[in-house]
């Protein structure tokens, strides 16, 4: 079914899923959105690692984050220079064991990696969707997540996984299909934004919109995209996804161009400008502004608890699930806090809960980056998942 | 298996939801787990000790027990167990309150100060004990609180707070004997349960 079989010959090393190709699938069925329209059909694209037992108990979704998308692990092609987003927590003997799991990654819809979005055409004007594509909500991310699971004849996944935004996509599931998951794993995550991670999240979409390129949206059909607004949506973001100490480590007040001595003359460039400019521009390359103006969008009406009176506990008490809930003690976005009033409502609501908060200076990022402690405790409760199979 | 995680064992109901402050690598609960069905939760602040819980398949959530038990709420336990970690606690009399706000009953294990090694040491050497069982330096210790079976009794006596059962462990890994009658002087590890 997939292609990793033969990673351990190639040179992405033996803990690597090594060369893998995404896969596309066609839904004709309508899907009911949570803002009452219907998407008349999607494709989803996705990627697959391991292999799904006879049983197809060892089942596991990984939810991906704002700009994540189904490339979770392994390379494309041999000359790849970097591997799937999650590669460092995904295959052979890493905390998601691709020889006991079989791993589903999707890029979800209104995403802008293959799955329909608003970038892709609508049907029924041949036109790029655009600023008319449905307003999503996460819940709309795991009815078309079920409807993958289907397709596999997945009865019950033996995790959800979510780092920040996948994470609530992974909470959401225990909520609205108790009886589809064995065990949650919530990474960097939170019951709903803060009022300040909304704000960071509303100078984001300023600057898309302010862009003239925008066009309200339609700058496909204008033959341009808002790439200096999305450019700055993200070097926001990226600040915040980092912390100050990792900042100060990683770049401090390093130049990259020019001399700060008096009497010196030529612009002077630090590095951090340098690097925030260059991931800025290689975002603003390959992401869709519609979609980013999405993704916050449902990140910020997300309130895990709303329709259960505002009580995460009684919210929680639908749940039947495991949950493992994880932080990291520089991460300022998705702070620790957030992640223990996850906890604590879960205690509360007498559902089984582990939790760890990781030191670690890499701030939001860090659910991403292989921090040893952070392997070992993830990698812990992933081998309890493997023993239920 | 320790012998104070044995003593407790009859004072735990099968089923019951047990919370284990300081459960160190899960050892206890999974005890609990295996032989009495109990759903149990522990707290921990060790790294590696956490690993090792979840390895066990142990439900732990990493916490400092000097910020206290604010995140529980009153009676959400029937039992509150903490094994030798009495001693390490910034206000230990402030956490047994709120274990018992948290849990129906409590056990408390801690080692005895008062036994007669620890008596001697101190007045024969005129220093701090320090033996394979207590094994730090005075400065360098994470026992800041050191307590005798008696300074404990009184301790509840103040509190309020009833002795439901109480046991000690002398030097030979025992419990019962002479210890029963002598306790804070032959007694090495003190077990108590205990209720509001």
């Amino acid at each position: 079914m997939t292609e990793q079989q033969h990673a351990t010959d190639t040179p992405f090393g033996s803990d690597s899923v090594g060369i893998v190709s995404p896969q596309t699938l066609h839904f004709d069925q309508p899907l009911m959105l949570a803002c009452g329209r219907e998407l008349p059909e999607h494709d989803i694209v996705y990627e697959t690692y391991g292999e799904l037992n006879a049983a197809r108990s060892n089942a596991i979704l990984i939810c991906h984050a704002l700009s994540g998308h189904h490339h979770a692990a392994g390379y494309h092609s041999a000359d790849d220079r970097k591997p799937g987003w999650w590669d460092s927590c995904i295959g052979p003997g890493k905390p998601i064991d691709t020889r006991k799991f079989f791993v589903l990654s999707i890029n979800n819809i209104g995403g802008c990696h293959g799955s329909t979005g608003p970038a892709t055409l609508n049907p029924a004007t041949g036109k790029p969707w655009g600023p008319d594509f449905p307003p999503l909500r996460c819940r709309d991310w795991v009815e078309s997540q079920r409807l993958m699971m289907a397709h596999f004849g997945i009865e019950q996944w033996a995790a959800v996984i979510g780092g920040s935004l996948g994470g609530m996509q992974a909470m959401r599931w225990s909520l609205e299909y108790p009886d589809a998951l064995r065990h949650c794993v919530v990474i960097a995550s939170a019951m709903k934004l803060s009022a300040q991670n909304i704000a960071f999240n509303e100078i984001a979409r300023n600057a898309i919109c302010s862009d003239p390129a925008f066009h309200g949206g339609r700058y496909l059909e204008h033959g341009t995209s808002p790439k200096q607004g999305l450019a700055q949506a993200r070097m926001i973001g990226h600040i915040t996804y980092l912390s100050e100490d990792g900042m100060k480590e990683k770049f401090g007040r390093d130049l990259k161009a020019g001399d700060l001595k008096l009497g010196a003359s030529g612009p002077v460039e630090f590095q951090v400008e340098s690097y925030l400019r260059h991931q800025g521009e290689r975002f603003a390359g390959s992401f869709d502004a519609n979609t980013y103006l999405l993704m916050t969008k449902a990140l910020d009406y997300y309130d895990l608890a709303r329709e259960y009176d505002d009580d995460p506990v009684a919210a929680f008490s639908h749940a039947k699930c495991s949950f493992m809930v994880i932080s990291f003690t520089s991460d300022w976005r998705f702070a620790p806090d957030r992640s223990r009033e996850i906890v604590n409502a879960l205690v509360a609501a007498d559902k089984p809960v582990s939790y760890a908060e990781i030191e670690a200076n890499h701030g939001h990022d860090a659910f991403l980056i292989p921090i040893p402690r952070y392997i070992a405790v993830f990698g812990a409760y992933m081998s309890r998942v493997g023993e239920g199979l | 298996m320790r012998l104070d995680l044995t003593l407790i064992k009859p004072w735990i109901k099968p089923g019951a939801r047990v919370l284990d402050l300081g459960c160190g690598d899960g050892t206890l609960l999974k005890m609990l787990a295996d032989e009495k069905q109990v759903s149990g939760l522990g707290l921990e602040i060790d790294p590696d000790n956490i690993t090792t819980a979840l390895h066990k398949g142990v439900n732990v959530i990493e916490h400092d027990l000097n910020t206290g038990l604010g995140d529980f709420r009153d009676d959400s336990f029937d039992v509150v167990v903490m094994t030798l970690a009495l001693q390490t606690l910034r206000y230990p009399h402030l956490v047994i309150e709120e274990m018992l706000r948290v849990g129906r009953e409590c056990i408390v294990t801690f080692p005895n100060f008062g036994h007669w090694r620890s008596r001697w040491h101190l007045s024969r050497h005129g220093r701090m004990p320090v033996s394979k069982f207590l094994p730090y330096t005075w400065y360098d210790t994470p026992n800041i609180h050191f307590c005798t079976v008696k300074d404990f009794e009184v301790l509840c006596q103040d509190m309020n707070i009833r002795i439901l059962h109480s046991s000690v462990i002398n030097g030979e890994n025992r419990h019962g004997g002479l210890a029963r009658r002598f306790p804070n002087l032959l007694g090495v590890t003190a077990v108590y349960h205990i209720s509001k």
